[in-house]
């Protein structure tokens, strides 16, 4: 079965750095990338008390845009710069349907200027490549894994985002190959 | 690696929408999940099948969390129960954690903080048996990314590796840049009982000395304006494995000190707070700086410098181990042939001339930068000089720019490669007999591509 997945921008991010971004996680998943931009209709699902979107929101709002469109097979993944949340925590640095088909990442706490420390722009499209990767791997149906240095290593801080590499380890990519198969 | 046996957690909300964003956020760290929207579902579920955690709603219509956690008592569910509201009174959690509940957490609740609670919870209730699986699993993972070479020089380092990763000894580690100062730390790393848990790089060279005290100590939420939200810093995260101090040479007096008193106590706090953390970690530090002549002039703390260099890697550059630079590229076109999925098998023998012939002043990160370049601008089958980022006159340049022995090195390879091996032709060539060739292959390390 072939593998490929829509990221669609709603960043500010400069479209040649989203592009190398394309590039790798093309490469980290063995799949086809297709880059596009994307308007979402953030009032929807902004939470004015809490001052977040609705991470399920965007994946619904997605489902109701894409649902019957695409290629067979496509996935999607949204790329924002809005902070996100799940109703029950604080925050997500994304989302995804497991095995699903959408998914859902954000730059928001991935900058270094969240956490009051200068900025970094390539760290910042470091760990967004790590965190999309990671969000489309769910996508693909893989689960958290136990390698520090695996790119499926679920991370609620963003340093621990920094210890990963961009790429799934022997035994995910293993189980992503059976999957496809 | 994934888990295999999965722990069975239970959510207990009359909210949908809490159940259903739990369900996912636990599925995807590979529990088996389901919801009930009050207690009497609960109950049933209970009845059908085991589970080993309860993640229970106070305030529900019926039968409210606590009355539930009462039933469950009675019926001797040996599921392990916490708490989870967004209507947090003292009264109410004493409660709770007196009829045993593990824990009583407020919506929302960090990720880090839910993700930990119910770890150590389905930790404790069967701490042996995971911990043998956790063993199991991570051995694969802690495997290190292979050094390559077989040159006398590198085999030295590898019984290095061997005799120290053994210990808990610091470890530093000496260089040139490029010549692969972290592949050994993690070397080092992953063959110790510390593989288990992570091994922590931190560039002290490329930071400023505030943002290194953030990076290495982290900081409390408000520790300083834009300061939004607490963070670990790498000490803290490290707890338990290595921390590999790169480029060691670079950081101030400051921050010298401060390390200083974290390595003597094993202890720190994070800036601007209060609360002492104490971390069990290892220390591994690589320099290319001339360290003792930094103490003699007054810039490197002499008792710092005295607490890392207990044990010390030199590793050779790559012109001083040139008999490595055919299995080095053989490796590298090998991972980038997988990586681009790109049928290129070999290097052209006047392309594998250029690599042995120049000098790699960038030692194997170099070597590797350079394959990589070829690989993304060759074509298939082979690699040819006009692949690489330099020619044959950079390298004529560099050996001319060496000492004499350097010059006979390189001449006496570029002859037998050039012979492939033939050790008669290539001594005829170079007007020597042929023990006196065999004195010098053993005395540069020379080794027959395979």
């Amino acid at each position: 079965m072939s593998r490929n997945i829509r990221l669609l921008n709603a960043t500010g991010l400069e479209k040649s750095s989203l592009e190398s971004i394309t590039v790798r996680v093309a490469r980290a998943l063995h799949c086809d990338v297709r880059l596009e931009s994307y308007r979402p209709d953030l009032t929807r699902v902004l939470d004015p008390t809490r001052g977040q979107c609705h991470s399920g929101g965007l994946l619904k709002e997605m489902q109701d845009r894409f649902n019957g469109r695409g290629e067979p097979n496509e996935r999607f993944a949204a790329l924002v710069d809005v902070d996100l949340f799940i109703p029950v925590l604080t925050f997500v640095f994304g989302e995804a349907q497991l095995d699903g088909k959408y998914a859902v990442i954000s730059t928001y706490r991935l900058k270094n200027e969240f956490y009051g420390i200068p900025a970094d722009p390539g760290r910042l499209l470091e760990r967004f490549e790590k965190e999309i990767v990671h969000e489309a791997g769910h996508v693909f149906g893989l689960l958290h894994c136990r390698n520090f240095e695996c790119v499926m290593r679920s991370s609620t801080y963003v340093e621990e985002i920094d210890l990963k590499r961009n790429s799934l380890c022997s035994d995910c990519e293993s189980i992503m190959e059976r999957k496809m198969e | 690696m994934t888990m295999e046996n999965k722990p069975a957690i239970l959510i207990v909300d009359d909210e949908k929408v809490v159940r259903d964003s739990l369900t996912k956020w636990f599925r995807q760290d590979g529990y088996d999940v389901d919801g009930a929207e009050n207690g009497a579902v609960a109950l049933k579920k209970m009845q059908a099948r085991a589970w080993d955690l309860i993640l229970l709603d106070i305030k529900m219509p019926g039968m409210d969390g606590m009355e539930l956690q009462q039933r469950i008592k009675e019926l001797d569910v040996p599921a392990t129960i916490i708490f989870i509201t967004a209507h947090a009174t003292i009264d109410s959690a004493v409660q709770a954690l007196k009829q045993g509940a593990f824990d009583y957490v407020t919506k929302p609740v960090d990720p880090d903080y839910l993700t930990h609670v119910v770890a150590n919870a389905l930790r404790q209730r069967s701490l042996s048996k995971e911990n043998e699986r956790l063993r199991e699993g991570i051995t694969s993972a802690a495997r290190a990314e292979e050094i390559v070479g077989e040159s006398p020089q590198i085999r030295k380092v590898f019984d290095l590796i061997d005799t120290v990763a053994k210990t808990d000894t610091t470890v530093m580690i000496r260089g040139e840049s490029g010549t692969g100062k972290e592949l050994v730390a993690r070397a080092i790393h992953a063959n110790s009982s510390r593989r288990f848990f992570p091994i922590v790089p931190v560039n002290c060279g490329a930071m400023t000395e505030g943002l290194l005290e953030s990076e290495l100590f982290g900081h409390e939420r408000g520790a300083f304006t834009g300061a939004h939200y607490r963070r670990k810093g790498k000490i803290e995260l490290a707890d338990g494995g290595t921390i590999f101090l790169d480029e060691i040479g670079n950081i101030s007096m400051k921050t010298q000190m401060d390390l200083l008193r974290v390595l003597e106590t094993r202890q720190f706090t994070r800036v601007g707070g209060n609360d002492v953390i104490s971390v069990d970690f290892r220390v591994i530090c690589a320099t290319n700086k001339d360290l003792e002549r930094a103490v003699k002039e007054g810039t490197f703390r002499e008792d710092l410098y005295y607490r890392l260099n207990v044990f010390t890697i030199v590793l050779p550059p790559l012109r001083e181990r040139r008999s490595d630079i055919v299995p080095l590229a053989k490796y590298f076109l090998k991972k980038y042939a997988a990586q681009m999925n790109k049928p290129v098998t070999g290097f052209a023998p006047d392309a594998m001339d250029v690599l042995l012939q120049y000098e790699w002043p960038g030692n194997v990160r170099e070597l590797e930068n350079a394959i990589e370049r070829a690989m993304v601008i060759g074509s298939p089958p082979m690699l040819t000089p006009n692949d690489l980022p330099f020619k044959l006159s950079d390298t004529v340049g560099a050996v001319r720019s060496g000492t004499l022995a350097d010059v006979e090195r390189i001449y006496i390879q570029d002859v037998l490669h050039k012979n492939d091996w033939n050790i008669s032709r290539s001594a005829e060539e170079l007007d020597i007999d042929r023990v006196t060739l065999y004195h010098k292959i053993e005395k540069y390390g020379f080794k027959k591509p395979a």
